[in-house]
């Protein structure tokens, strides 16, 4: 299903182009909804159009008379474990006596069409009572349980210091950002195959396959061998693909019906089909001292995870810790909580909890910095970590931080030129054909910075398997890393090639019967963990290269180098081609790289629970039109710590696509809901970011400080961009506008009628509630 | 299902069979399902991401908006008609490659195909033209920048 890819150029540091690259512009590579096996059926899953009911039966008997249609499955027919999740299995396959979202999965139809597949299932009678949904997120800890294991999914404080400190200044503020959707562009897809001892093979995009395999055996009641995982090509994740999607439900339509089963979702199940990213209200207070130094954080976050848990606690965990932001503070007093309801249920997004609390984190230094009469770029400055400082977790920072140098730069960087009143039609905000008065165009800049903390932590022993075999001078590297298209495959490549000075590396395709886990591609992590398995890989066959080449040649094993892709001896006495270093002998070395321990935070949310962060600074220019509330997003200027840059292009890809969410989320993206149902499951509706939304990005500097113990130096650089360019652009929109704008998206309304109506806060809680004790 | 229906097609220069098909499938569903040419991509099916961009008797037309009955007599030109050979790539795929305009690769044929329309028909496009003829072609992962930069490129490349 998978080709191998290879390709022959590109050491580390340099601009490779990816081995992926050719097919993909041709067409040719194999997504996972491009596959397709000999007799193959296409299923079809459906769905509640409730956000809560209970369901008093389930008539399959007419879909099953449809011609064409070969199996329909209920709860009843799944023979393992009927739940599953991440974290602990609270979400059912199929629903079968209460729905807690629209959307949720109640049968799942196999047939010879898909139109027959999608016909059967609206031909299941599915006998619903509604029942009202329990959706307001402020409200649902005390609610009426949706569910046995009650509304609250996890509650992360943190505390430190002096909880009665108090500072010269006090600055507050409710905050939200909405439900932002991944609108990864290809759907979830997937085709699974059944073997004749009962076992199956599913080819799926993905973001861990190991993880998918485990929850899915526990559901098929199948032994992991048995469950075979192979990646097939990956249309982007960003967090979407972390939960099961289809998983399960295809592989009991195909060990049913003993055919190939092909699923693919329309985007509207995309939509409803996977978690978003969680909506959030918090409530911030920050004490500082008469120079802008921060005394005390106060902050209460409540994170809306929906029907089920998926990845809750990590994120609930994430935004608590990095409630403050990159600055220094030593009193902090800090309650995240994710909470239940019959909203979709929400996970893992780029960003991961960090997003939400920078929102808040950035709002609230620039209302200190107007308080103070602080340029809010010199109140930052005032505040940054550096190495050495403690985290209000009481973890101190041993890796690199260089805050201030990322502010110093991108503050720094020229504003762009021109301006409302001289730009074309099509660049004021709204674009051609709307009425814009120039006169009515106001620019405004915005200013941002975050922390975000890279791989698993919290005291997971976080991971990755590698392969590394080399045989006459060509490396095979088999890694069960997941390319979602940020680049690693192409990473792989240029390891191998500066380790061991081999031209060709071939990437065995991945899945769980050849090699170990890799882990998730999220949280920042496949650069260090995956490039640390396969450089541990290489340098181990390396090792073996040296000493067969010493031994063989009657040299010592310590004067051997690779030098352009030669292997030489100190004297030059020898000089080989890697190729023919050690003819006819194959060398094979599997490792697992680990990163350094974590540990668990205590009840008050102290611990070294992170291995790195990262920190990035955003300086958003946007053009607001007054009268329609328009936006235009003008330019983004951005510096980022890198530790180390490996690719330069596939950097600048991630800083790019990330800000780009990051506009996304601040002037349009929203997942719209209504007591629970979601209105705009479309790309009609739900709207991302053209080419014409899109704002230059302007790269001020990517700070290189090697970070200590990452196997390259590198940080992770997928979830920064993402983060402060939101609270950057909403800065602008308030500098244009004098506004408050205290929610993500800022939406036309929020500035067009400001003032003029009740405010955009969703519910009637107060403004100023008591911070928890 | 209906009546299934036998016709044929003119894609990338072949005149192909399409046999017992519904009469409701779209040209997007035909070409990826029946003529095995999944180069056309399926992110919304609704008209709206561009990744299913084909050209249609030389106009640039989402396939998954046209019914493939209806698309009889016409010429289509997909992705996987662009390149003059198997070990060929384009001047634009070339620039997508070289300038890091593929990410994910999902939109990239629909960008590639609304690409080769644009500079077919305006061969020296400005920055904004070339943000407005591919403002209907979503991509969630480049934030354009790198996408941009291949168009740029493959203009250059066109004008040397």
């Amino acid at each position: 299903m998978s080709t191998a890819l290879v390709t022959r150029r590109g050491r580390l540091g340099e601009s490779t182009p990816r081995p992926d690259g050719v097919p993909k512009v041709r067409g040719e590579f194999a997504f996972s909804s491009d596959m397709s096996a000999e007799g193959m059926l296409w299923g079809h899953i459906l769905r509640s159009p409730h956000p809560a009911a209970v369901i008093h039966g389930i008539d399959v008997s007419e879909a099953l008379r449809i011609p064409g249609v070969r199996a329909v499955l209920t709860s009843d027919d799944v023979p393992g474990r009927k739940t599953y999740g991440l974290d602990y299995p609270d979400q059912p396959v199929f629903a079968w006596d209460i729905v807690r979202f629209m959307g949720e999965p109640v049968a799942a139809v196999a047939a010879d069409h898909p139109d027959t597949a999608r016909r059967a299932a609206k031909a299941i009678i599915v006998n619903y009572a509604p029942t009202e949904p329990m959706t307001d997120p402020v409200t649902a800890a005390d609610a009426e349980p949706i569910h046995p294991l009650g509304n609250v999914l996890h509650r992360q404080r943190v505390r430190t210091g002096d909880p009665d400190a108090t500072g010269a200044v006090v600055v507050e503020g409710r905050y939200e950002t909405a439900m932002q959707d991944q609108a990864q562009m290809g759907p979830e897809s997937g085709l699974a195959i059944p073997g004749e001892d009962g076992s199956v093979d599913l080819y799926i995009a993905t973001q861990w396959l190991h993880i998918d395999q485990e929850q899915m055996a526990a559901c098929l009641a199948l032994p992991l061998e048995k469950v075979r995982l192979h990646l097939a090509g990956v249309g982007g994740s960003f967090g979407a693909r972390e939960d099961l999607s289809m998983q399960v439900q295809i592989c009991l339509l195909a060990l049913r019906t003993g055919r190939p089963v092909k699923m693919v979702y329309s985007r509207e199940e995309s939509f409803l089909g996977h978690v978003h990213r969680h909506p959030a209200v918090m409530w911030y207070r920050h004490h500082a001292d008469a120079e802008g130094r921060l005394v005390k954080v106060e902050a209460r976050i409540i994170l809306d995870g929906g029907a089920y848990l998926s990845t809750s606690t990590a994120v609930t965990m994430n935004a608590a810790c990095m409630a403050p932001g990159p600055y220094r503070v030593e009193n902090a007093v800090v309650e995240a909580v994710a909470v239940r309801t019959n909203n979709p249920p929400c996970g893992a997004m780029r960003g991961f909890g960090s997003v939400q609390a920078c929102f808040a984190h950035e709002a609230q230094m620039d209302k200190l910095a107007a308080a103070l009469g602080i340029d809010p770029v010199e109140l930052r400055l005032r505040n940054v970590l550096k190495s050495g400082d403690s985290l209000i977790t009481g973890q101190v920072l041993r890796g690199t931080a260089p805050v201030a140098e990322v502010i110093r730069t991108c503050a720094a960087a020229r504003l762009p030129a021109g301006g409302p009143t001289t730009a074309a039609e099509l660049e004021l905000p709204g674009g051609a054909g709307r009425t814009a008065d120039r006169n009515r165009v106001r620019r405004g800049v915005g200013f941002a910075v975050s922390v975000k903390n890279l791989m698993y932590g919290g005291g997971f022993d976080d991971y990755s398997s590698a392969r590394c075999r080399l045989e006459d001078g060509v490396a095979t590297i088999t890694c069960a890393a997941v390319e979602v298209g940020q680049g690693f495959v192409t990473l792989a490549q240029q390891i191998a090639r500066e380790v061991l000075g081999v031209t060709e590396v071939i990437l065995a395709p991945p899945g769980t019967a050849d090699i170990g886990s890799a882990g998730s591609t999220s949280a920042s992590r496949q650069t260090w963990m995956s490039g640390g398995a396969v450089q541990k890989a290489c340098l181990a066959v390396r090792e073996r290269l040296f000493t067969s080449v010493a031994s063989g040649h009657g040299v010592a094993r310590e004067s051997l180098e690779i030098l352009d892709g030669r292997i030489v001896s100190l004297d030059r006495e020898l000089d080989l081609p890697i190729s023919e270093a050690s003819p006819g002998e194959v060398l094979e070395e599997t490792v697992e790289f680990h990163h350094a321990p974590t540990a668990e935070l205590d009840a008050d949310g102290q611990g070294d629970a992170f291995v790195s962060f990262a920190f990035a600074a955003h300086r958003a220019v946007v053009d607001v039109d007054l009268d329609l509330g328009l936006v235009r997003v003008v330019e983004i200027a951005t510096s980022q710590d890198v530790g180390r840059v490996l690719n330069p292009v596939q950097l600048v890809g991630q800083l790019e696509g990330g800000i780009a969410q990051g506009v996304g989320l601040a002037v349009m993206e929203e997942i719209v809901l209504d007591h629970g149902r979601v209105r705009n499951p479309s790309f009609t509706d739900y709207v991302i970011p053209t080419a014409l939304d899109m704002p230059p990005v302007h790269i001020a500097a990517l700070i290189e400080e090697a970070e200590p113990g990452s196997p390259m130096g590198a940080k992770g650089a997928g979830e920064p961009p993402m983060i402060s360019s939101v609270a950057a652009v909403v800065a602008a929109i308030r500098n244009a506008t004098g506004l408050e704008l205290p929610r993500a998206p800022v939406r036309p309304q929020d500035i067009a009628l400001a003032g003029s109506g009740p405010g955009p806060a969703t519910g009637s809680s107060p403004i100023n509630v008591e911070v928890s004790p | 299902m209906g009546e299934l229906i036998d016709y044929q097609l003119r894609v990338n220069g072949r005149e192909r069979d399409v046999a017992d098909a519904w009469l409701g499938e779209s040209l997007l569903y035909v070409l990826r399902e029946r003529l095995g040419l999944p180069g056309s991509k399926n992110a919304c099916e609704q008209g709206e991401c561009g990744s299913c961009s084909v050209l249609m008797d030389g106009k640039l037309v989402c396939s998954c908006m046209v019914l493939a009955a209806g698309a009889v007599g016409c010429d289509i030109v997909t992705v996987e008609g662009l390149s003059a050979g198997e070990d060929d790539l384009s001047d634009i795929q070339a620039a997508f490659l070289a300038e890091g305009g593929v990410q994910c690769g999902f939109c990239t044929p629909g960008f590639v195909v609304s690409v080769h329309d644009l500079l077919e028909h305006n061969p020296d496009p400005t920055e904004l033209e070339v943000r407005e003829a591919v403002s209907g072609n979503l991509c969630r992962c480049t934030g354009y920048g790198r996408i941009l930069a291949a168009v740029q490129a493959a203009q250059e490349t066109r004008r040397a």
